[in-house]
């Protein structure tokens, strides 16, 4: 299969710290053996976690999914999350005592975004399936990144919410992690981020990827709302 | 051929016999063959592919004349299983590739036959004509009818020879019955029921009800997103009726016991071996997806196919398999590439031998393999035009994993992963294989003396 490769604008200072993370995670390979045969044609994106989540969309994208390939994409992209974790407490701005703790923040609600991302899709194809009977987590999340109603309307899956008081930290915080590349959190599979969120400089390059992908999203989404309001139940064979 | 034999004489040697398909130059993707089936007697062999066409060889009659030669397997019936469905509702295709054809055993002149889409399963009668009546009073040879008034006499019809027809007729269709993804249908030994498995559910059906179901296993959660595991495979016992397994795409291998309750969501036995930390990585869950399982022809054990081994159980033991036999280790550390290409999804089928000490299953570049129980030897063999001559024995081929590599080795990184060997049948007698290759089907049996 071919994958679309994701356009970063990275520096070379953050490339190298990637690196020296996925050196630490490479343990699963083989020493006496190649890393990582000649592919066949390119992924453009380096990392694993990137793969799964492009080979995540790629599943979704079918009109009928194979759910043995979608629940072990999954899976492993759970495993490669978890893992991660450990790898993100380096702090980008040592000097900070409160860095890693905030980037533990990051990372946390990325993976409850991710999760509920996760379960938010998996949840639309047993809607598509018509086997499941309440409309309202679907109905709460809406189109995704569009505002529903009560809960606050920005507040995308990405926004940090200060655990203490709930209310969203501050821009000061979010300028700590300006020059760190947040593109891959940034994927369509959950809210397009809030224009805060985004670092400035580096708005350009990524979006035109995203943007496509928005749009086809939310024509899925359009689709398994039109589909839900179709639905009739089982049929006899049951 | 006596099954057993072969464990007294040395290696056994392996002849091309046939191949059947088109060349490459020819081939579309609707010829790519997706299941391979030898019926009860071995006297048929049946394949699908994903055009939705089933195609029937049947064995011709050993002559006396030439005791040496087996009999030749040549076409019997072709027609077309499955259409391509659009499902209106859900603004879904539905594809026509036959998953699986399974034989019923034989009970009269005619053969029956189980074959299954993604979603519906039919079951076909393959009957042969070669007889048909002439002397109708009231219609003429051509079928026309004729003018009452122009008969005078009365005539009994009678049977006479014609050209031996073979038609084969639905005789019925289970649909509307799989929400997921057909990926196993199995026949009871009772032979009056049969069981169809898709990704999270099992249906028992009996033959003759094509509206209702059972539903035996359900592992659907309540919320789609605690979905962790689907259902890979599933077979019901040789001998005993009650009892069937499935497979899961975490590796385990769930045993049931249709006694025990209707719904069968709670298993009597649970077969799973602990992961080995040496081998952990990233992708271990995925290459433990069990593709096939099988049960012995004793019913004693159970083999199973995942990524890289091929394991037999023994039902009496659940903590780990008796025998372990690793199919393409070299590919441990493609993983990543194999990751990447979606190869590592794919899925294997294996078989037994009539006498459960052979099993064999596919790998990449056409090759496929064999281990022998008894001896604890192995073989590559591998399926392509260039070795087929008639009788022309098989040479075993070798993979070079690293260092110097040998003149007729073949170096990993120089394997070819379109061409794998997904499908593969065993004669239920004899040492006769079908391997599907792609678009191809090859016949293969030990050399005769």
């Amino acid at each position: 299969m071919l994958s679309k490769g994701l356009k970063r604008k990275r520096e070379e200072e953050e490339e190298q710290q990637e690196e020296e993370a996925l050196a630490v995670d490479t343990w699963w390979l083989d020493s006496d053996h190649p890393a990582v045969a000649p592919a066949p044609p390119a992924v453009a994106s380096s990392s694993l976690f990137d793969l799964s989540v492009l080979k995540l969309h790629h599943s979704l994208r079918q009109s009928e999914p194979d759910l043995r390939h979608l629940v072990l994409v999954v899976n492993t992209l759970r495993r490669i999350q978890a893992s991660m974790v450990p790898t993100a407490v380096l702090p980008p701005v040592p000097s900070l005592p409160a860095a890693p703790g905030m980037a533990d923040n990051l990372l946390a609600s990325s993976d409850a975004a991710l999760s509920a991302s996760m379960a938010s899709l998996l949840e639309d194809l047993s809607h598509i399936e018509g086997l499941s009977q309440a409309p309202q987590p679907l109905a709460e999340e809406g189109p995704q990144g569009r505002p529903i109603g009560g809960p606050p309307p920005s507040l995308g899956s990405l926004d940090l919410l200060d655990p203490a008081t709930g209310c969203l930290l501050d821009d000061g915080l979010e300028g700590l992690f300006e020059d760190i590349d947040t593109s891959m959190y940034d994927s369509d599979l959950w809210a397009p981020a809030s224009e805060g969120l985004k670092p400035g400089p580096e708005g350009g390059p990524g979006e035109d990827a995203p943007e496509l992908k928005e749009t086809e999203l939310d024509y899925l989404m359009d689709v398994l709302v039109g589909t839900q309001a179709l639905e009739r139940p089982p049929g006899p064979g049951r | 051929m006596i099954p057993g034999i072969e464990t007294l004489t040395q290696d056994r040697l392996w002849c091309f016999g046939q191949v059947k398909g088109t060349i490459e130059i020819g081939a579309t993707e609707a010829d790519i063959i997706s299941t391979v089936e030898f019926n009860h007697t071995g006297e048929l062999l049946a394949t699908g592919d994903k055009g939705g066409r089933v195609v029937i060889f049947q064995r011709e009659q050993e002559s006396k004349n030439q005791v040496h030669r087996r009999g030749e397997y040549n076409v019997y019936s072709t027609f077309q299983s499955h259409e391509p469905e659009f499902d209106y509702l859900k603004s879904l295709e539905i594809e026509e590739k036959i998953n699986k054809i399974r034989w019923l055993p034989q009970q009269n002149a005619a053969y029956f036959l189980l074959s299954t889409n993604d979603k519906t399963v039919k079951l076909w009668k393959v009957s042969e004509r070669d007889k048909r009546p002439e002397g109708y009073n009231l219609k003429d040879e051509e079928g026309r009818l004729r003018d009452p008034a122009t008969i005078t006499t009365l005539r009994v019809p009678v049977l006479r020879p014609m050209d031996l027809m073979v038609e084969a007729t639905p005789r019925r269709v289970f649909a509307n019955a799989h929400t997921y993804h057909i990926n196993s249908i199995s026949v009871n030994s009772d032979y009056e029921t049969y069981m169809s498995a898709d990704d999270l559910r099992i249906n028992l059906w009996n033959f003759e009800i094509t509206n209702q179901s059972f539903n035996i296993v359900d592992i659907k959660p309540a919320n789609m997103e605690e979905l962790t595991e689907v259902i890979t495979a599933a077979e019901f016992h040789p001998h005993h009726c009650n009892t069937f397994v499935y497979s899961s795409s975490k590796g385990t291998i769930r045993l049931c016991d249709m006694r025990a309750s209707a719904l069968c969501d709670r298993h009597t036995k649970f077969f799973e071996e602990p992961e080995d930390p040496s081998n952990r990585s990233f992708f271990s869950e995925i290459i433990s997806s069990i593709s096939d399982v099988k049960f012995s022809h004793s019913g004693r054990y159970i083999m199973t196919r995942d990524y890289l081994t091929v394991k037999v159980w023994d039902l009496n033991m659940e903590n780990r398999p008796i025998e372990t036999y690793q199919v393409h280790d070299y590919l441990r550390s493609k993983l990543c590439s194999l990751y990447e290409n979606d190869c590592i999804f794919d899925k294997f089928e294996c078989v037994w031998n009539g006498s459960d000490s052979v099993i064999m299953t596919g790998s990449y570049n056409n090759f496929f393999r064999m281990f022998d129980r008894n001896t604890k030897r192995d073989v590559t063999l591998e399926a392509s035009r260039e070795n087929s001559k008639p009788r022309a024995i098989l040479k075993p081929r070798k993979v070079c994993v690293g260092g110097k590599r040998r003149k007729d080795e073949i170096s990993v990184d120089s394997l070819d992963f379109s061409k794998k060997i997904l499908h593969t049948a065993w004669h239920p007698s004899e040492n006769i294989i079908a391997v599907a290759a792609t678009n191809n089907l090859y016949i293969f049996q030990d050399k005769v003396n």
